[in-house]
C-alpha cells in the first residue's frame, strides 16, 4: 500500500470530521485502510465526542456494507457517524424519488364507494363526492368539490397539505391525524387548505394564503426530495 | 334495432318502477313499440303498476330456462298495441338470471321493438347486474334526498364501468314547498353533485300513487303535473328539447315565466 494514493483524506470542520473516500478501490481495501487510519489517531478521554461525517463520491454501499463501515468508525473512541452520503443512489430509489415528487393529476368525480390512491401529490380535477375517498402520499389539491374524505400524507407525512377550491370534507386526514366536519350543517368553504397545526395539534382549515407563511417549501422541489 | 335503456337508482322506493311503467307508457303513446323488462325476480311490481298481473302466464325465468318461448312470456298491454311487459318471477330468486341470459334476451327483442325499458331492482348485487348487462343506456332515478342521492351517486360509479353511455337523471318525488324552505335539496344541488345530465324532474304528486293503485299509470291521464312531467322526459328521450316544467303552483302568468326563465333546460 505504501507509496500509492491515499485512499482516506480527514478534514476537520466545525462540525466534527468529514472522511473523504477515494472512489475506486475496494470495499476490503477500504475497510483495511480505515482501520490504519482512525487507528494512528489517538484522542484524550475527556475529548468530547466526535460526529463524523463520511463522504462516499461515486461509490454505492449495500445495507450490510454500510453497517460494517459504521462498525469500524464506532469501534474507535470517541467517533460517532452521523451520516453517510453518496453522490450515487440506486436506480430503484431514483424512481421511487420522482414517483413521490410527481404530481399526478387525475380528471374525474369520485364517487360514494370509489377510492382513489396515488403515491406523490395528487391534483384532482373534479369533485370529490360524500362517500368517496382519495389517498396521497403527498400533498391533496382538489379543483372542485371536495365532499368526501381527503388524507393527505399518507402514512406518516405530516407537512402535507390538503386545498380544494370548494371545501365541504366529511373527514379530512394528514398522516396520523384525523379531523371530522361538524355534527351541525354548515356551508363549505371556498379555495381554502388543511394543514397540521403543531401548537394545537390538531388539522386546521385556514384560507390558502396561509400556506406561503406556513409551507413555504411546497413550492420547492428540495422538499421532495428530503422527504421522499 | 332498439335500444335498451335500464332504470336504476341503488336506493329502493324512489320510484323506478313508476318511472318505468310512465315512461313506456308516454312512449307508447308516441307510438313507439316498447318492451318493459321486470328483473326485480322474486319482488315483481311493474306488473301491478301495469295492471297486467291477472295475465301473467310465463315470466322471464321460464324464459331463461327455457319453458317457454320468449314471445310466450311477453304481455300485451291492456291499453295499447305497441307495449308489452315480460314480467319477472315471483317464485325464484335473483340467481335464476344472469348477465348472459339477459343479453341475449335483450339483444332478441331489439330486433322486434323501438324501445326496451329495464326496470332495475334496488341493490348493487347480482339484480344490479343483470339488469345492467344487455343496456344500452341508463336512467339513474334519485330522490331529493340525501340518502337516495348518496345511492344514486354509487350507481354512477358503478355505471362508468359498464359498456354504456353516460347514465342520465331523472329527480323524482320533489316537494316544491320543502324545497323552498330549504328542507329539502334542490335540483341544481343535486345536480351538481351527481355531475350527470338532467333528464328532467317529477314533482310529488298524489295522482301517481292514485294511478298505480288502480294499475293505470298516470301518464296515461293527460291533465295532472306529474303526467305531464314523464311525457317531457319521453320526449327529451327521443331528443327533442323541451325546457323543465315549473314547479310552481298556478300563480298568475307572470311569476309562472319568470321562474320558467330562471330555470335551466
Amino acid at each position: 500500500m505504501a507509496g500509492s494514493k491515499q485512499l482516506i483524506t480527514i478534514k476537520g470542520t466545525r462540525d466534527g470530521l468529514t472522511l473523504y473516500i477515494d472512489d475506486t478501490c475496494s470495499f476490503s481495501e477500504l475497510l483495511t485502510e480505515l482501520e490504519e487510519t482512525l487507528s494512528t489517531n489517538h484522542v484524550a478521554d475527556d475529548d468530547p465526542m466526535i460526529t463524523v461525517t463520511i463522504q462516499l463520491g461515486n461509490r454505492y454501499l449495500h445495507q450490510d456494507q454500510e453497517e460494517e463501515l459504521r462498525r469500524v468508525i464506532r469501534n474507535k473512541n470517541k467517533l460517532v457517524v452521523q451520516s453517510i452520503e453518496s453522490d450515487v443512489i440506486p436506480k430503484k430509489q431514483a424512481l421511487q424519488w420522482l414517483e413521490d415528487s410527481e404530481v399526478k393529476v387525475v380528471n374525474k368525480v369520485v364517487r360514494s364507494g370509489q377510492v382513489l390512491e396515488v403515491t406523490g401529490d395528487m391534483l384532482l380535477i373534479g369533485d370529490v363526492n360524500p362517500g368517496g375517498k382519495i389517498i396521497a402520499s403527498g400533498n391533496i389539491f382538489v379543483m372542485g368539490n371536495l365532499r368526501g374524505v381527503a388524507h393527505a400524507g399518507f402514512p406518516n407525512n405530516r407537512e402535507a397539505i390538503i386545498a380544494a377550491a370548494y371545501m365541504k370534507p366529511t373527514q379530512l386526514r394528514i398522516a396520523d391525524y384525523i379531523s371530522r366536519s361538524p355534527d351541525y350543517d354548515t356551508e363549505g368553504v371556498y379555495m381554502e387548505c388543511g394543514i397540521i397545526d403543531k401548537e394545537k395539534e390538531k388539522i386546521i382549515i385556514d384560507r390558502l394564503q396561509v400556506l406561503s407563511r406556513k409551507r413555504p417549501d411546497i413550492n420547492g422541489f428540495e422538499r421532495r426530495m428530503i422527504h421522499g | 334495432m332498439g335500444e335498451a335503456i335500464v332504470i336504476t337508482s341503488g336506493k329502493g322506493g324512489v320510484g323506478k318502477t313508476t318511472t318505468t311503467a310512465n315512461l313506456g307508457t308516454a312512449l307508447a303513446l308516441m307510438e313507439k313499440k316498447v318492451c318493459l323488462i321486470d328483473t326485480d325476480i322474486g319482488l315483481r311490481n311493474l306488473d301491478v303498476v301495469m295492471g297486467l298481473e291477472n295475465r301473467i302466464i310465463y315470466d322471464i325465468v321460464d324464459v331463461i330456462q327455457k319453458r317457454c318461448k320468449l314471445k310466450q312470456a311477453l304481455i300485451k298491454d291492456k291499453r295499447f298495441d305497441c307495449l308489452y311487459l315480460l314480467p319477472a318471477a315471483q317464485t325464484s330468486d335473483k340467481s335464476d338470471l344472469t348477465p348472459e341470459g339477459m343479453e341475449e334476451i335483450v339483444t332478441e327483442l331489439k330486433q322486434e321493438y323501438d324501445y326496451i325499458l329495464i326496470d332495475c331492482p334496488a341493490g348493487i348485487e347480482q339484480g344490479y347486474k343483470n339488469a345492467v348487462a344487455g343496456a344500452d343506456k341508463a336512467i339513474v332515478v334519485t330522490t331529493p334526498e340525501k340518502s337516495s342521492v348518496r345511492d344514486a351517486d354509487r350507481i354512477i360509479g358503478l355505471l362508468e364501468k359498464e359498456d354504456i353511455e353516460p347514465p342520465h337523471l331523472i329527480v323524482n318525488r320533489i316537494r316544491n314547498h320543502m324545497v323552498k324552505t330549504g328542507d329539502m335539496l334542490d335540483v341544481d344541488e343535486i345536480v351538481q353533485i351527481l355531475s350527470i345530465e338532467l333528464l328532467g324532474i317529477v314533482a310529488d304528486d298524489d295522482e301517481v300513487i292514485k294511478a298505480s293503485n288502480h294499475g293505470e299509470p298516470v301518464a296515461f291521464h293527460p291533465n295532472t303535473k306529474a303526467s305531464l312531467a314523464y311525457r317531457n322526459i319521453t320526449r327529451r328521450i327521443l331528443g327533442e328539447t323541451v325546457p323543465l316544467l315549473s314547479l310552481e303552483e298556478d300563480k298568475g302568468m307572470f311569476s309562472k315565466m319568470k321562474k320558467f326563465f330562471g330555470m335551466r333546460s
